[in-house]
C-alpha cells in the first residue's frame, strides 16, 4: 500500500477522529480537495460538507462539518471543524429545521443588501444542504 | 452556662449544616470531573489552531494588511477587560480572588492614565466590580441557571469584543481569568488577547520552513476567519478552566466546613455531656443532703 497520511479531525468540544488514512476528501471553500501523503503545504478554509475517509480503494468513514479550516501537511492533515458529526449520526429532522432556518436568514440578508452578509448567510445555506444531503442518503 | 435543651438544639442545627456541605461537597466533586474531562476535550482543538495561526501570522507579520486584531490598534489606550468569574458563591476565595486582582489590574492602568472598559462574566465578578467601577463596566454576561457552558457561549462574548474592536472603542483587551492549577489551587491569571499573544513566531522570512503554505482564498481571507475564530477559542479556554476551578474550590471549600462543623459537634456534645453530669451530681447532692437534715 502506498504512503499514509495522517488525519485529525476536531471540533471546539472535542477530537473526533486521529488516524492514518490513504486518502481524505476535504469540502474546501473552493471546491473538494483530496489529501494524499505528500500533499503540498496548504492552509484553506471549509465549506459545509462531507469529509470522506477512504482506506484501500473504499470510504470507511464520512462526517460532517460546518466549516472551518485545514492546514494540510507533507504527512498529515488537521481539520479544524466549527461543527463535526459523523454522517451516521446525522438526522433529516435537524437538517431540515437549519436549512428552514438558514433561508430565512438568507432572506433577510439579502434585504439588507450588504455582500458580506449575504455571503455568509449562503455559507449557512449551503452547510445545511449538505447536512440534510448527507442525512437523506442514508 | 447555656441549657440543656438550647445545647441540643445548638448541636442539632450543627449537624444539618454538615449535611448540607457534605452534599454541596459531593455536588462539586462530581461537576469537577465534568468540568475537567470538557476542558480537556477542548485543548486539541486550541492547540492546533495556535499552531496554523502561528504559520499564518508569520507570513502576514509585519505587511501593512495585518487586520487589527492580529496587531492591535497601534495605540495603547483603551483597555478592555474580560473579568471571568464564577455565577455562584459558596466557593471559599474563588471569585474574591479573580476579582482583587482585577482590581488591582484596574487601579494600576488608571493610574497610568490609560481609559478602562470592563466586560464582566460571571454574576459574582460583575457585583464585586460594580462597587468600585461602575461607569467602567460596559457591559456584563451571566450563565445563571445553565448547566453547562456550551462554546456558542464563547463565541457570543467573542462577538461582543469584536464589534467593539470594529467600532474602535479600545485598543487592547486582556482577559482576566481564574487558572486551573489543580483542585486545590487556581491562579487568578491575565491573557492578552489584542493584540494577539501568539508564542514561537518571531519575525520569519520568506524562505522560513512554514512560509511554504499554499493559502486559498488568501491569506488574509483565512486571517479575517481564523482571528475571531481564536478568539473564541481562547475565551472558550477560559471559561472551561474558570467552570473547572470553580468547582474545585468550592469542593475544598466545602471539605473544611464539614471538617469544621464535625469539629463544632464534638466540641458542643462534649459540653452537653458535661452539662448533664453537672445537673444530675448536683440533684444528688440535694437528695443526700436532705435526707441527711431529717
Amino acid at each position: 500500500m502506498a504512503e499514509q497520511t495522517t488525519l485529525e479531525i476536531v471540533s471546539p468540544t472535542r477530537l473526533l477522529l486521529s488516524e492514518k488514512v490513504d486518502l481524505a476528501e476535504i469540502p474546501a471553500a473552493e471546491g473538494y480537495i483530496g489529501v494524499l501523503a505528500g500533499h503540498a503545504p496548504m492552509i484553506v478554509t471549509l465549506q459545509g460538507g462531507l469529509i470522506r475517509v477512504h482506506q484501500g480503494g473504499s470510504v470507511t468513514r464520512e462526517l460532517y462539518v460546518g466549516g472551518g479550516f485545514a492546514e494540510i501537511a507533507p504527512d498529515r492533515c488537521t481539520v479544524l471543524a466549527d461543527e463535526a458529526i459523523p454522517a451516521d449520526e446525522l438526522s433529516p429532522e435537524t437538517a431540515r429545521a437549519r436549512i428552514a432556518e438558514a433561508e430565512k436568514a438568507y432572506e433577510e440578508a439579502a434585504g439588507t443588501r450588504e455582500g458580506e452578509v449575504m455571503e455568509r448567510a449562503m455559507a449557512r445555506l449551503v452547510a445545511a444542504r449538505a447536512m440534510a444531503a448527507a442525512a437523506s442518503r442514508r | 452556662m447555656p441549657s440543656l435543651k438550647a445545647l441540643r438544639t445548638r448541636i442539632n442545627s450543627v449537624r444539618s449544616t454538615r449535611k448540607i456541605t457534605q452534599a454541596m461537597k459531593m455536588v462539586a466533586a462530581s461537576k469537577l470531573k465534568r468540568a475537567q474531562s470538557q476542558a480537556e476535550q477542548a485543548r486539541p482543538y486550541a492547540e492546533r489552531m495556535e499552531r496554523m495561526l502561528g504559520a499564518l501570522a508569520a507570513s502576514v507579520a509585519g505587511s501593512p494588511i495585518a487586520p487589527p486584531m492580529l496587531v492591535g490598534t497601534g495605540k495603547d489606550e483603551v483597555h478592555l477587560l474580560v473579568v471571568v468569574s464564577a455565577d455562584r458563591g459558596l466557593c471559599g476565595g474563588f471569585n474574591a480572588a479573580v476579582s482583587r486582582f482585577a482590581r488591582n489590574r484596574i487601579r494600576a492602568l488608571m493610574e497610568q492614565g490609560r481609559t478602562v472598559k470592563i466586560l464582566a462574566v460571571g454574576r459574582k465578578g460583575r457585583d464585586y466590580l460594580r462597587r468600585e467601577f461602575r461607569k467602567q463596566i460596559v457591559g456584563s454576561i451571566d450563565f445563571v441557571g445553565r448547566k453547562q457552558i456550551g462554546f456558542e457561549d464563547a463565541v457570543e462574548i467573542a462577538g461582543q469584543v469584536t464589534a467593539m474592536l470594529q467600532d474602535r472603542q479600545f485598543d487592547v483587551c486582556t482577559l482576566i481569568y481564574n487558572r486551573f492549577k489543580n483542585v486545590i489551587t487556581q491562579v487568578p491569571s491575565e491573557q492578552r488577547l489584542i493584540p494577539a499573544s501568539i508564542e514561537g513566531t518571531p519575525a520569519q522570512t520568506a524562505d522560513g520552513p512554514r512560509a511554504s503554505y499554499e493559502y486559498e482564498p488568501g491569506e488574509e481571507e483565512i486571517l479575517a476567519e481564523l482571528l475571531p475564530r481564536n478568539l473564541a477559542i481562547q475565551i472558550y479556554r477560559a471559561l472551561l478552566e474558570s467552570a473547572a476551578g470553580e468547582q474545585g474550590a468550592r469542593m475544598t471549600a466545602m471539605d473544611n466546613a464539614t471538617r469544621n462543623a464535625g469539629d463544632m459537634i464534638a466540641r458542643l456534645t462534649l459540653n452537653y455531656n458535661r452539662q448533664r453530669q453537672a445537673n444530675i451530681t448536683k440533684e444528688l447532692i440535694e437528695i443526700i443532703s436532705g435526707a441527711e437534715a431529717i
